[in-house]
């Protein structure tokens, strides 16, 4: 069996910023060895410890969709030390990736289902994958309706601006797109906090599944909203941070109760996260 | 499983002998108290200890431990890549482990091996020991491994177990490879008043050691009410969150992993950790889920004896070992916590 705690040699392909606070960089890495590559199957919803020699090792969400081959990338907010040194990285240099890890969101039960997606902020990443993945012509027809809402402070904090746009060009897709508040006339999407647009566009809840990445204060003011338009909390899932270190169970600290968000997350349903402490 | 009854003397030769074939580590007087060393000669260890200061977990997951090497010098073409620091690991044999410390080893392989992920190192450090423990005939004060489901004469972690009879030990082979190792020792067979004796100590040692609280009484209350109970606000008042209680628990595994750095060469690390002290678990945000005092010293009693239990269905994450008790710097004691956790009254117990 491999060494869990051992990262696999990968190269920085690219390096993108996405914000025009420039707090927040894309990483795209490919690896060293095919092998490894082949052995780094993923599900959206999974996360990964990016290593970098010298610095030690951050838990990042996978923004990539399995249907992207060749490469993997992740969006890291620029926070402590090793996130500071990795956004002075450049193309071609050397850094590890281990996982993937944790569980994902429930793809088997999301098949036949209607899918409303609603983040914040930088925490759009493995919803990005998510939606790449039920975008992608083999898995479009799996899924039903999906509605998206995204919202980001200003214009200039959203990510993969590029991809929104394409997004909402698209007729197999729902997109709301807004920002709390924004002085550039040419804006053309939304402008309102996510759980106030929610609840405008008010996605139906029949034969449906709500996925919520955000920032803990739009959590909270959402979760009412997918409640009164009828989302069982069994239907609610979301995806939880927490200090980590091993990412596979064992070295302790990533506890809610009896769950290590790192192996048995980081994605809960609200009904499991009802169970459970207040502690997170 | 096969008995012998071995003189103190013979045993030394004994322990000679296996001291060629095994890294023997056995209980050692450093001039204050006992600790697990390697032992140079046989009559290094001393086996009229009664508990060892530290437990033994380090001799399977070391205080620290280099889990990886990298080279960071910018004409390395590997330069950046981390690879697997070489390790050996030899055939070991821990002499006079106390039955609550080798039931604390299967209790943290539960968290260390699983079906998804094994810990290379504890599990290859596990593998190449063997375990030759010392029943506990005099217990101490603050011992209570009879409540936490083991006992001072308990086999279950055991390879061989040793009850020491006064002339002699009267060794029981467990498991195969101690029925092996046992096989290979020169020994008598038992003579009946020493089994007789045997037994008697056992009764003596267990009777000695009261029932603290029922294990089984954890269970009569869900998570959620346990965490939310008042009692935790009495409970955290005094604790100075040292880390003491968790650096000498038998069962407390956590850990750090940080890389060091000297010139051109790194050395990715890990560290016992503890849930006592804040940056356990700080966010890069600075948002701290266990921010508080009371939170962390929560979590340490709520993992051993509700969350652990919950998730592994065996047992509680405590061996009764009674060194958090004994040496918390503040008389915090897990026994009066576990009876307010197992039943409703709030007093003192």
């Amino acid at each position: 069996m491999n060494n869990p705690y051992l990262p696999y040699p990968v190269r920085i392909r690219s390096v993108v910023t996405e914000t025009e606070d420039r707090n927040l960089k894309t990483f795209e890495l490919v690896f060293l060895r095919p092998e490894d590559e082949a052995r780094f199957q993923y599900m959206p919803g999974q996360f990964a410890e990016l290593s970098v020699a010298g610095l030690g090792e951050i838990p990042i969400g996978i923004a990539t969709s399995p249907t992207e081959k060749g490469f993997i990338k992740f969006t890291v907010n620029k926070v402590g030390k090793v996130t500071h040194h990795l956004h002075n990285m450049s193309p071609g240099e050397v850094m590890g990736v281990r996982g993937p890890l944790g569980n994902w969101y429930p793809w088997e039960i999301l098949e036949g289902k209607n899918v409303v997606i609603v983040g914040g902020g930088f925490a759009f990443t493995t919803l990005r994958s998510s939606i790449v993945y039920m975008l992608h012509p083999e898995n479009r027809a799996r899924f039903g309706d999906i509605s998206v809402v995204y919202g980001a402070r200003s214009p200039g904090l959203l990510l993969y601006k590029e991809e929104l746009a394409e997004w909402e060009r698209r007729k197999d897709i729902n997109m709301h797109i807004t920002v709390d508040s924004t002085n550039d006339p040419t804006w053309k999407y939304n402008v309102g906090f996510v759980p106030a647009v929610t609840k405008q566009k008010a996605p139906s809840s029949e034969n449906a599944y709500a996925i919520v990445c955000g920032p803990p204060i739009m959590i909270k003011f959402t979760l009412p909203v997918l409640t009164d338009l009828g989302f069982p909390p069994d239907r609610i899932i979301t995806s939880l941070e927490m200090r980590m270190k091993c990412g596979i169970g064992i070295c302790g600290r990533c506890n809610i109760g009896t769950e290590y968000v790192c192996k048995d997350g980081p994605v809960f349903t609200l009904e499991k996260l009802s169970g459970l402490p207040n502690e997170y | 499983m096969a008995e012998r009854y071995i003189s103190k003397e013979k045993f030394t030769r004994i322990l000679d002998r296996l001291m060629s074939r095994y890294r023997v580590y056995g209980p050692v007087f450093g001039g204050m108290y006992h600790d697990f060393e390697v032992l140079k000669e046989a009559g290094d260890a001393d086996l009229s200890f009664r508990n060892t200061r530290l437990s033994p977990k380090g001799l399977l997951h070391p205080h620290s431990e280099r889990m990886f090497e990298y080279s960071l010098a910018k004409d390395d073409p590997e330069a950046g890549i981390v690879k697997e620091a070489a390790k050996e690991y030899p055939a070991t044999l821990i002499l006079g482990i106390r039955p609550c410390d080798a039931r604390a080893f299967q209790l943290v392989e539960l968290n260390y091996v699983t079906e998804a992920f094994q810990d290379p190192w504890w599990r290859n450090r596990r593998k190449a020991a063997v375990l030759v423990g010392l029943a506990c005939n005099e217990p101490c004060e603050s011992c209570f491994c009879t409540t936490a489901g083991t006992g001072p004469f308990d086999e279950t972690g055991l390879d061989i177990l040793l009850v020491d009879v006064g002339t002699g030990y009267v060794a029981r082979a467990v498991s195969k490879e101690g029925g092996t190792l046992l096989g290979s020792m020169e020994g008598d067979a038992v003579p009946s008043d020493l089994t007789e004796e045997s037994a008697r100590l056992q009764r003596k040692a267990e009777g000695q050691l009261g029932k603290q609280f029922n294990v089984d009484d954890l269970k009569s209350k869900t998570v959620s009410e346990l965490f939310n109970a008042p009692f935790w606000d009495e409970v955290q008042f005094s604790c100075i969150n040292c880390g003491t209680c968790t650096f000498l628990c038998p069962t407390c595994w956590c850990f750090d992993i940080q890389d060091e750095v000297y010139k051109e060469r790194g050395d990715r690390i890990r560290i016992w950790d503890s849930c006592m002290f804040p940056l356990f678990t700080h966010h890069g945000s600075g948002h701290n889920p266990r921010a508080q005092k009371l939170q962390r010293v929560r979590q340490r009693f709520m993992h051993k004896l509700k969350y652990y239990p919950e998730k592994y269905k065996d047992g509680i994450a405590c061996v009764g070992c009674g060194r958090c008790v004994k040496h918390c710097p503040v008389n915090i004691d897990i026994r009066h916590v576990a009876r307010l956790m197992s039943t409703s009254c709030t007093c003192p117990a």
